[in-house]
């Protein structure tokens, strides 16, 4: 085997025209990816033809995300332990959005992406207990008597269907959690999911009605109206609380959730990559040439008479043309994602909070993308045995997809989500960064930065078509005469 | 030049892996056509462009246009013809034309029958599904400006083919060129995305497909052709002026 291996490492690196391709891998990467990210702005793409910037920052939730934090807020102080009740009466919207919110709230402070703890009902989601963007639990949909308590760093969320009887929907705790903080009624109506459906000045708003309200505890006992965080551009005037007696009517727009695209302007990392599609090709025309020039100049016969397993000689090759292409598209990212970051941040471009593991597992994920398309080719070359008709297929199963999901909005979503499972461009999935909620409505499709699988899962799949295919050329390598 | 011309036709009538290329234009074209004709359903907002809908094979049925246009002159370097070729025909630059004409003929049948299917199969299916009826005139620019368009593919791919004459190499930048625009052109900010539109040789070609909404598109349907037609005609005269000056 290690005989197999040096006889093709010496085949590859004495071929110049080879060596200039993989030349070619990180130069375009580089190249390319400093074009694209030096052309693009912030909020680019997602509301095509609306003339509106988006706001490109969000604030950053207590775990480390990016989240939305706008809601119209009827607040009063509560200091050290205490009760907030209230009992919701409806929800009325001239546009109702399935997750419109309204309800009673324990907030840390009135600063945008500060913790909370909320009891909640929806325009067509039920009771919820949500708390620090992401934490979610369901709660009786038919009960509409809230309260939340405070005791220390815990909060608890009940509901009831009397105002007697009260069940626990959860708890949780906010550590650091001052001594005061802000409790009260809010209203929030989240943007439509639908690409381009509000104009500026439209978001859509909600009202909840609210009766017996009761707060016990150290408190102010005069309510105050305050509108928190910033709608941007979309937002639409109405936002303001009425109290008649014991009713109050509190109308809002914006949403409490994590960020999502395209709703939030976020910028996907892998954006800092596009030049790495570029890189592909040149990585895809070399392993199949690896393979095929062997073929075109009948040295395929002197190197079978060299080394009689077929077996060995593929795997050899497979490893030097994976090897290779591995460390030369890693040279290309290793240089292009931080110089992109740079770029984009200057342009105005949000990334939300990217741990170092998730920047390497782009990096490293998106090199090995390129050594197993490199394979996949070599495969589909031994399989051809002719590199126009190869690197043709490769092209096509690689790129193809990737484009027509992606970049195009040709295809219906469902056939742009399947093409990104079954093809070998699910492997691109090792890019992603965003996450789906299911508390957010939203476009999650792969037009606006969403892959169908994630990360690992669509690499794994790009890993079995590679894998797939090394193994039928082996199957015809050893059966075909040479 | 019809000795050129006999001999070309000879060639590419003979070659098997010519009839199976061709088949494989018609069939990758009218198939997916027609799978997405019959998946793709109105949304809430918009229908899309029916023509563009039910013509989407084309996406995949120009990447074996591709290697049948690089073949043509590829594939005699591959094997040594082209030896044979150019001692039999010594001015080289009448050998390039008539592969030129025996491959755009070759595409205009494949092609031609392509659409045909298309429209027939996937107009229907549309119109089932809600989409509107197409002026007669705008459908027939449509239908023949694809197949236009895959015959100027073709032409692209013979030319660059003829350039850098290893097949490999030339199939990977004849769809570098068509692949790597549109997605250059979804990353970048408005501006740079309508000027890569305008120059790209896939989408501005493709703008012939365009039915609706033609004002807000990035190139007119002709325009857009024309540029497709631009990049095909330089790709021709690089191939020609390489072949002419260079040892085969």
């Amino acid at each position: 085997m290690i005989a197999a291996l040096r006889a093709e490492w010496t085949k590859f690196r004495t071929v110049r025209s080879w060596l200039f391709c993989l030349l070619l891998i990180p130069l375009l990467t580089v190249l390319l990816s400093y074009f694209t990210t030096a052309n693009s702005d912030c909020g680019n793409g997602p509301y095509p033809g609306q003339p509106v910037t988006l706001a490109c920052s969000q604030p950053i939730g207590p775990g480390g995300e990016a989240v939305e934090d706008q809601f119209y807020f009827v607040h009063q102080t509560l200091t050290g332990n205490g009760t907030l009740t209230a009992r919701l009466t409806g929800l009325s919207s001239a546009a109702l959005q399935p997750w419109a919110k309204a309800g009673i709230i324990v907030k840390q402070s009135m600063t945008p992406g500060s913790a909370y703890a909320a009891m909640l009902g929806t325009g067509a989601r039920g009771v919820r207990f949500q708390y620090n963007y992401t934490g979610d639990t369901a709660g009786p949909s038919s009960a509409h008597w809230l309260r939340l308590v405070r005791s220390g760093d815990t909060i608890t969320g009940y509901d009831s269907a009397d105002g007697a009887h009260w069940v626990r929907i959860g708890s949780v705790v906010l550590p650091g959690l001052p001594g005061t903080v802000q409790a009260g009624l809010f209203a929030a109506s989240p943007q439509p999911s639908s690409t381009g459906a509000v104009q500026a000045g439209h978001m859509p708003t909600v009202t909840g009605t609210f009766t017996d309200v009761t707060v016990t505890g150290g408190h102010a006992g005069s309510w105050a109206g305050t509108g928190v965080g910033a709608v941007g551009p979309l937002r639409s005037a109405g936002d303001s609380y009425q109290q008649a007696g014991g009713t109050f009517a509190v109308t809002g727009q914006g949403d409490i959730a994590p960020a999502v695209a395209p709703q939030a302007a976020i910028t996907p990392i892998g954006q800092t990559l596009t030049g790495a599609f570029a890189g592909l090709i040149a990585a895809i025309v070399l392993g199949t040439l690896f393979m095929t020039s062997e073929y075109r100049r009948g040295l395929i016969q002197l190197t079978l008479a060299a080394n009689p397993s077929r077996h060995r000689v593929l795997a050899a090759k497979a490893l030097v043309t994976g090897a290779v292409t591995f460390v030369a598209a890693l040279a290309g990212v290793a240089i292009a994602l931080p110089l992109g970051k740079h770029i984009l941040h200057k342009n105005g471009n949000f990334f939300g909070p990217i741990s170092m593991a998730t920047e390497l597992r782009v990096a490293i994920g998106t090199a090995a993308v390129f050594a197993l398309a490199a394979v996949l080719a070599l495969a589909i070359g031994t399989i051809a045995r002719n590199s126009a008709t190869a690197v043709m297929t490769v092209i096509v199963v690689v790129v193809l997809p990737y484009l027509l999901a992606v970049a195009s909005p040709v295809l219906p979503t469902t056939a742009a989500d399947w093409l990104l499972r079954l093809t070998p461009s699910a492997g691109f999935s090792i890019q992603q960064t965003f996450q789906q909620y299911p508390q957010v409505a939203s476009a999650y499709t792969p037009w606006n930065g969403y892959f169908p699988l994630a990360p690992w899962a669509g690499f794994t799949i790009l890993c079995a078509w590679a894998l797939g295919a090394l193994a039928l050329a082996a199957f015809l390598l050893n059966r075909r005469d040479a | 030049m019809s000795a050129v011309l006999h001999a070309e036709w000879t060639k590419a009538r003979t070659l098997a892996s010519n009839g199976w290329l061709l088949a494989g234009v018609a069939v990758a074209t009218c198939a997916v056509s027609i799978l997405v004709a019959a998946t793709t359903k109105c949304s809430a907002q918009s229908c899309g462009d029916p023509a563009k809908t039910s013509l989407s094979g084309v996406y995949l049925g120009q990447a074996a246009a591709v290697v049948l246009g690089v073949l043509m002159v590829s594939g005699e370097y591959a094997n040594g013809m082209i030896h044979v070729t150019l001692a039999a025909m010594p001015r080289r630059l009448p050998v390039l034309a008539a592969k030129a004409i025996v491959l755009s003929g070759m595409m205009l049948a494949a092609a031609a029958i392509a659409v045909i299917v298309c429209e027939l199969a996937g107009l229907p299916l549309l119109a089932h599904d809600g989409y509107g009826q197409l002026p007669a005139g705008a459908e027939v620019r449509a239908a023949c400006g694809t197949v236009g368009y895959l015959m100027l593919i073709g032409l692209l791919s013979l030319g660059i083919a003829t350039a850098v004459r290893d097949p490999g190499v030339a199939v990977g930048i004849v769809l570098a060129l068509l692949f790597l625009f549109p997605v250059f052109a979804h990353f970048t900010d408005t501006t740079w995305q309508r000027h890569l539109e305008q120059i790209a040789p896939m989408t501005a070609g493709l703008a012939i497909q365009d039915t609706v909404d033609l004002a807000s598109q990035p190139i007119g349907p002709w325009a857009g052709l024309g540029v497709l037609a631009a990049w095909s005609a330089g790709a021709m005269l690089l191939g020609g002026a390489v072949l002419r000056y260079r040892d085969a």
